[in-house]
């Protein structure tokens, strides 16, 4: 298997790939159970059906290299890549929309540079960005949040979901409307006071938009999870909330009509957690020590928080990642571990002495 | 030089050496004007009347410029032929040469004009240097409308839209919609797209030469058993 744990000699039980990826799959049942009581039944639905397409293609394209299918499928990676896209997809997009992310990620993004433990970027994050340019319309119309619903209405059930999922039709305009991010984006003209007074999306939360927040304290949640079973260290999510919170303070100039949002609202608003603890993390795109991570997740929380800004997109999780993924071979070579019995660090490109 | 044939020099512009695929070669107006069939095709049928023109210029003066100035001279004869092409453009297809822009006074910086002017045509004879010329151009030519037809039909969902930008009012009922009206696929367009088609295409190409390849190895007599091997040296053939 090309994807080894780096273990110290004392650790006690070996990981194996399989049990990581099965892990984190179940990390993220607490940010799905928020957003399906929050958005509806869309999310379960993308993550069923990228996970289908995912493993369909993986398969697949398994079979065309001649490699043992069962033993791939057996590692759940597939899996986890279609589940984080699936969650990252506005709830009720149409079919179309999730099994060419789902297909992208696979194909192109993992397996034509190699497959596991060779892709350089995130294959989750590479098929949402190519949603993302691909298809403006259904990736930017998000469901709006149960408790804003008008009395009386409610998200489409089950059989309704499916049907607006599967037919390709737009959900009534009712039940759609803009995110918190959104919302801070298109007010440049209003204090940060009047946007949190004039938008019940704010004024009936607690801190960072309703049904938002606590999507993303799901992730948390799952993502604390994942560091206290030892999956990834906590240097990479640190780091990058750390980053976020910084930026934030500097320019969030007590909330003039300039301001881009405080702290909380970043923190706990679009991608934030997800992409903290779950993207961030891969071991495979990201670097590898612990310096490094902490370098390339305040990279990612910097450019986060930048394009957030200051950028076109209203949020830039998935930009932020792809870039510093490119970083991270460079930052890698620079944050070389000092090895047990010599005097000082090296980099990655010095040559053994002999 | 001499034992370069006309069969060589036709393989190689349009196979084994090909610009666009083998020598990756102006990359540039590859990748950014091949949106559709009609802006692939006037920038290939620019470049190649630019190729076949620079070549055989290049060619004729081969002995009658020193080696230190060569390249200035080289790249002043690009550019004249650049700036007919250019003019002619103007003057013919005008709306083309507008959406086409800088691309075409681009066509100068081209790498695999300079590179098959100092290559070849500078130590070939005439008609083998403008042979050259033809055939880099249609090799190059050939990939420009590839990628531009796929990235076309993958994009917006249309094949030859817009020819009458080219072959005059009558090409404008070509176009094919194989998709219904209101299909799209955005990145097939934007620059992602052309790296992602290239990099297929180049992958196509290979395949073929490695397909080929264990053909002909197949068809290779198996050594006789017991046949003893014969050292050879100084002499690779």
């Amino acid at each position: 298997m090309a994807f080894k744990q780096i273990t110290s000699p004392h650790a006690h039980a070996a990981q194996n790939t399989s049990r990581v990826m099965q892990l984190v799959i179940w990390a993220t049942v607490p940010g799905l159970i928020a957003l399906s009581i929050n958005f509806g039944w869309g999310s379960l639905i993308n993550v069923i059906l990228a996970v289908v397409t995912a493993l369909a293609c993986e398969a697949t394209i398994i079979k065309l290299r001649k490699r043992p299918v069962a033993f791939y499928l057996g590692d759940y990676s597939a899996a986890l890549t279609a589940v984080l896209l699936g969650l990252a997809l506005p709830p009720l997009a149409p079919w179309w929309v999730v099994v060419i992310g789902s297909m992208f990620s696979i194909v192109i993004a993992k397996h034509l540079y190699g497959g596991l433990g060779y892709n350089p970027f995130n294959p989750a994050m590479v098929g949402y960005v190519v949603l993302l340019i691909s298809f403006p319309i259904p990736m930017t119309i998000w469901v709006t949040p149960l408790a804003l619903l008008p009395e009386g209405v409610s998200h489409p059930g089950l059989a309704e979901s499916l049907s607006i999922v599967f037919s390709g039709y737009s959900p009534a305009d009712g039940v759609t409307g803009a995110t918190p991010l959104d919302l801070f984006k298109h007010s440049s003209g209003l204090v940060v006071e009047q946007i949190y007074q004039n938008n019940p999306l704010f004024s009936q939360g607690m801190f960072a938009g309703v049904g938002w927040e606590w999507v993303n304290l799901g992730f948390l949640v799952g993502g604390i999870g994942l560091i206290a079973a030892r999956i990834f260290t906590w240097h990479g999510p640190v780091a990058m909330l750390g980053a976020m919170t910084l930026m934030s303070l500097i320019f969030w100039d007590g909330g003039s009509s300039n301001s881009p949002g405080s702290p909380l609202m970043h923190l706990f608003s679009g991608a934030t957690m997800m992409g903290a603890f779950f993207i961030l993390t891969d071991p495979v795109s990201s670097a590898v020590s612990n310096r490094g991570r902490l370098i390339y997740g305040a990279l990612i929380g910097v450019l986060v928080y930048l394009i957030r800004a200051w950028g076109n997109y209203p949020d830039a999780v998935a930009f932020a990642i792809l870039l510093a993924n490119f970083a991270a071979p460079f930052i890698d070579n620079y944050t070389l571990p000092r090895t047990y019995g010599h005097t000082d660090r090296r980099r990655a490109t010095e040559k053994e002495e002999d | 030089m001499s034992e370069v044939t006309v069969a060589d020099v036709v393989k190689n512009g349009l196979w084994t050496n090909n610009p666009a695929l083998v020598q990756l070669l102006g990359l540039c107006p590859l990748l950014a004007v091949t949106g559709s069939v009609v802006n692939a095709l006037g920038l290939g049928i620019a470049t190649m009347a630019v190729l076949i023109g620079s070549n055989t210029i290049v060619s004729l003066i081969r002995r009658h410029v020193s080696d230190a100035v060569r390249l200035p001279a080289f790249v002043v004869i690009i550019a004249a032929f650049v700036t007919c092409a250019e003019l002619l453009m103007k003057a013919f297809t005008y709306e083309l040469y507008q959406i086409l822009g800088i691309f075409i006074p681009l066509i100068v910086t081209n790498c695999a004009i300079l590179g098959r002017a100092e290559a070849f045509a500078s130590k070939n004879k005439v008609g083998l240097a403008a042979l050259d010329g033809l055939m880099m151009g249609l090799g190059f030519l050939a990939v420009l409308v590839a990628l531009g037809g796929i990235r076309e039909l993958l994009g917006q969902g249309t094949l030859f839209a817009d020819m009458h930008l080219l072959f005059g009012a009558s090409a404008s009922t070509w176009v094919l919609r194989p998709f219904g009206e209101n299909y799209s696929f955005l990145i097939a367009i934007l620059p992602p797209g052309a790296f992602l088609v290239t990099g297929f295409l180049i992958a196509i190409k290979n395949s073929i030469d490695a397909a080929a390849k264990r053909r002909g190895d197949a068809q290779k007599s198996a050594p006789v058993k017991g046949a003893k091997r014969i050292r050879t040296t100084g002499h690779i053939s």
